[in-house]
Formats: C-alpha cells, sequence, structure tokens
C-alpha cells in the first residue's frame, strides 16, 4: 500500500535553514547539510529546499545548499524558491534536486509548468501554490504571499495538473508558522479536484494534526519544518503515532 | 566499468550519486561504440516513453551486442519499460523486446485513493527469488514516480500494488529491471545497487 509521505521543509534564507511565521519574524534552526543529514538517518521520506527570500529578492536558488544537501539524500528532493525559468530548473537538478518547485513563475507564465514537464518528465514538476481562506473558497496569491493573483486555488490546481504539473504544494498562508493544525478543507478541496499526489502544509503542531490531514483533508503527504526541526525523535514517534491511527506510513 | 546512458530522458545526478554510493565506477558513454569496454549497462530514464526513441538504431544495436557477450544490464523506471515490447504511452515507439508485453496506463480510482502518478513509497511483495532483491528484507518500501506500468509477466522477481498489480522488478537471465528508483530508496535502493553492481564485476 503507498504511504502517506512526511516531507521536512528547510526554509533557506542565505545558506542558514529559518523557519519563519506567517513568513515573517524568521529564526534560526540550523545547518541545512546537517539538517539534511539528521533527516535522512530519522527516516523522513523526502525533503524540501526553499529559498524563502528568493521570489522577494530576486535571488536565484542558490546551487551550493542543494548541492550540500543533496550529498546527505538518498531519498527524493525538491527545491523551491526562486525557480523561474528553465534555466533555473536545470541549475537546480544539475545540483542535485530531483524535483523543482515552481510558484511566483508559473503564475505568471502557466506554460512554464508544460515546457519544465516536457523537458524534464511530470515527476520533476511540483506546482506550489500558496493560498487564503476567502469566505468558502481559497485565493492564490503570488510572491510569497504578498501579492493577490485572482485566481481560485482549486482552479489554478487543476489547471495546473492539466499543463504537466506532478504534484501540488499547498500551502495554507492563514496556518503557516501557527501550529493550529493544517486547513483541512482547503486540502481536501484540492485534493479530491486533481488526480496528481497533494502535499499539504503550512499549520503542523501535533501527531494529531497529522493523522487529521491524512483522513479528514484527504493529503498524500504532509510538509512540516519546525515540527521536525526541534526535536531528535519527533520522525519515529510521529510515524509510530500514524501506524497506530491506522495511516499507512514507511517503516 | 559500468556505463551509465544518457539518451535525454531526464537528469542524472541522482542515479550517479546513487552509484557513487554503492560504490561502483560508472561513466557515460559518448556514443554506442564505448559500450564494447562496458562490463555493465544502466539504462535510467523519466517521463515520457517517447523519450526512449532516441534509443532506435544504433544504441539499441550496441546495447543488444553487448547483452548478447553476457553484460547484465539495469533498467530504471522508464529504462525497465523500455526492456518490454512497448507503451501505450507511446505506441509508436517499440521497446527492446527481451520480455514480452506491453505497458499500461495506471488507473486512478478516487473512492479508493489511487492517485496517478504513483507517487511515494510502496511495498514489494516478492514474487520470485532472484539476483537483484537479494538481502532485500520482505515488505521493504521503495520510491515510485510513474504513471505507466509493466504488466506481471513470468519474469516479475517483485510486484507491487497501485489500484491493480504491476511489475515492480524484473529479471531475464542478466536483464534486470526496477520500475522504482533505487537512487532515491535509501538503504534498501543503495543495497539493490550495490548488488547489480557485484552482477557486473561477474
Amino acid at each position: 500500500m503507498l504511504s502517506k509521505r512526511l516531507i521536512a521543509c528547510l526554509d533557506v534564507r542565505n545558506g542558514c535553514v529559518v523557519k519563519g511565521i506567517n513568513f515573517e519574524g524568521l529564526r534560526d534552526a540550523g545547518n541545512p547539510a546537517a539538517l539534511a543529514r539528521r533527516y535522512n538517518v530519522e527516516g523522513i521520506d523526502e525533503v524540501v529546499v526553499l529559498d524563502v527570500t528568493a521570489t522577494l529578492e530576486g535571488r536565484r536558488a542558490f546551487a551550493e545548499t542543494i548541492r550540500a544537501v543533496s550529498r546527505e539524500l538518498f531519498i527524493p528532493l525538491t527545491v523551491g524558491g526562486g525557480i523561474r525559468t528553465e534555466a533555473d530548473a536545470a541549475a537546480a537538478l544539475d545540483a542535485g534536486a530531483d524535483k523543482v518547485g515552481v510558484n511566483s513563475a508559473a503564475l505568471a507564465d502557466p506554460s512554464l509548468l508544460s515546457r519544465l514537464a516536457a523537458r524534464y518528465g511530470s515527476q520533476a514538476v511540483v506546482v506550489a501554490i500558496d493560498a487564503k481562506r476567502n469566505g468558502d473558497r481559497f485565493d492564490v496569491f503570488a510572491r510569497s504571499g504578498s501579492a493577490a493573483t485572482g485566481r481560485d486555488a482549486v482552479e489554478w490546481a487543476v489547471e495546473a495538473e492539466a499543463r504537466g504539473a506532478g504534484e501540488v504544494l499547498l500551502t495554507s498562508i492563514d496556518r503557516d508558522g501557527t501550529r493550529a493544525g493544517f486547513d483541512c478543507p482547503l486540502t481536501a478541496a484540492v485534493s479530491s479536484a486533481v488526480s496528481i499526489p497533494v502535499i499539504a502544509s503550512g499549520g503542523a503542531g501535533t501527531f494529531e494534526h497529522f493523522a487529521e490531514v491524512f483522513t479528514a483533508g484527504r493529503a498524500d503527504a504532509a510538509l512540516a519544518a519546525s515540527v521536525f526541526h526541534f526535536s531528535e525523535h519527533a520522525v519515529a514517534e510521529l510515524k509510530r503515532f500514524l501506524r497506530d491511527k491506522g495511516v499507512p506510513v514507511r517503516c | 566499468m559500468i556505463a551509465l546512458i544518457d539518451y535525454g530522458a531526464g537528469n542524472l545526478t541522482s542515479v550517479r550519486k546513487g552509484f557513487a554510493a554503492a560504490g561502483a565506477e560508472i561513466f557515460s558513454p559518448a556514443g554506442p561504440a564505448d559500450l564494447a569496454v562496458a562490463t555493465g549497462l544502466v539504462v535510467p530514464g523519466v517521463g515520457n516513453f517517447g523519450a526512449t526513441a532516441a534509443l532506435e538504431g544504433p544504441w539499441t544495436g550496441a546495447i543488444r551486442q553487448a547483452v548478447e557477450r553476457g553484460v547484465p544490464l539495469l533498467g530504471i523506471c522508464l529504462g525497465m519499460q523500455w526492456l518490454f515490447d512497448g507503451s501505450d504511452e507511446a505506441p509508436g515507439v517499440p521497446g527492446l523486446g527481451a520480455i514480452h508485453g506491453t505497458c499500461r496506463r495506471l488507473t486512478p480510482d478516487a473512492a479508493a485513493d489511487v492517485k496517478v502518478p504513483h507517487v511515494g513509497w510502496n511495498t514489494l511483495s516478492a514474487a520470485r527469488p532472484g539476483r537483484l532483491l537479494d538481502g532485500i528484507p520482505a515488505g521493504s518500501q521503495v520510491y515510485f514516480t510513474h504513471s505507466f506500468a509493466a504488466p506481471v509477466t513470468a519474469e516479475a522477481v517483485a510486484t507491487c500494488t497501485h489500484g491493480s498489480d504491476f511489475a515492480a522488478a524484473v529479471e531475464r537471465g542478466h536483464l534486470f529491471g526496477v520500475q522504482f528508483h533505487p537512487e532515491k530508496s535509501s538503504d534498501p535502493g543503495i543495497r539493490i545497487l550495490r548488488n547489480f553492481c557485484s552482477l557486473a564485476r561477474g
């Protein structure tokens, strides 16, 4: 049976792992390669490295960090933040990424998804969507949550799939950094509308939150940062908790 | 030395890294003639089966010759599918035809939470004893990412289930194939690459 994936996110700024609250007030949590090494041993299923300031500051995803992280891992590695062109994607993949996450650039030019999928395969293309609740729908924001796009999250996910995205990395702006739980209605709405896997992100605080997003939220994978960063036993304990709840996870 | 055949179907950085971790010496042949010195062949590949059209002609000829000399071959993901007759994904593009059968699209099933592509860690079920999966404990999980899959034939040494059963690993003589990505499958994956390297040393 296909396992639900636990994904550790390394938000990287200037070569250091940080974790923000609602994308602001960043605090230091360590060295990317050291964290990656620890996660690989602890049994995390996948790692995402995001250049959290790249979009705002117009910087390119930094190849050196990717290289250092990928040396430590024999599990899938996704790189996002600042992937704007095919050349940016090529640089990230050459440095050791298995997948690239595309957010603002895909919103500005959705054909980027098709071009990347044609060149590298859909399995290498992750559409990252930052969404914020607006009544009973969810609005998509670009540029690290700072720019409204007028797009609906479910509709954008469906279009991105049609254009060749192989996975959706779905972040709730409302929940990100709050530890108040994933936005299960958001995740379920997107997951039910597409046939590609959906990674839930934003709001992980307790083990119960993961169980919720894998059941009520219909998530295929759940991503978190600080929950994993600050405890060395979190991954194994969380997997045991989920297994006891009947959620399939990798041993 | 093991030849890693780069025919343009995806990025090979992780595959190279995986073989390095398995202790293998690998090289990227510049052309089909370079396969003459190879002690093992790896046909990787991600994406659309149509990409394997780049193997038609001289590459396929050189690969067949090496295999006839007894050189072990490992197909990974698309490279495993290529060992079969072909795929519904690109009906005009022939595979190597060393194993009979056609690769077909996995079927999504929303009610059963079966999504396509099949992405993530799934369990290997042993179909029969083989050499490639030697030392891999029953129930081991490996990393898959694919939409098309090969049928379960007599060559299957391991199967996997995602909606329906498909071939996860195949062996026919010294031809080997894995639908999953050993280079991204943590310890069991590196063990499988090491097994292939041992076979390629003879």
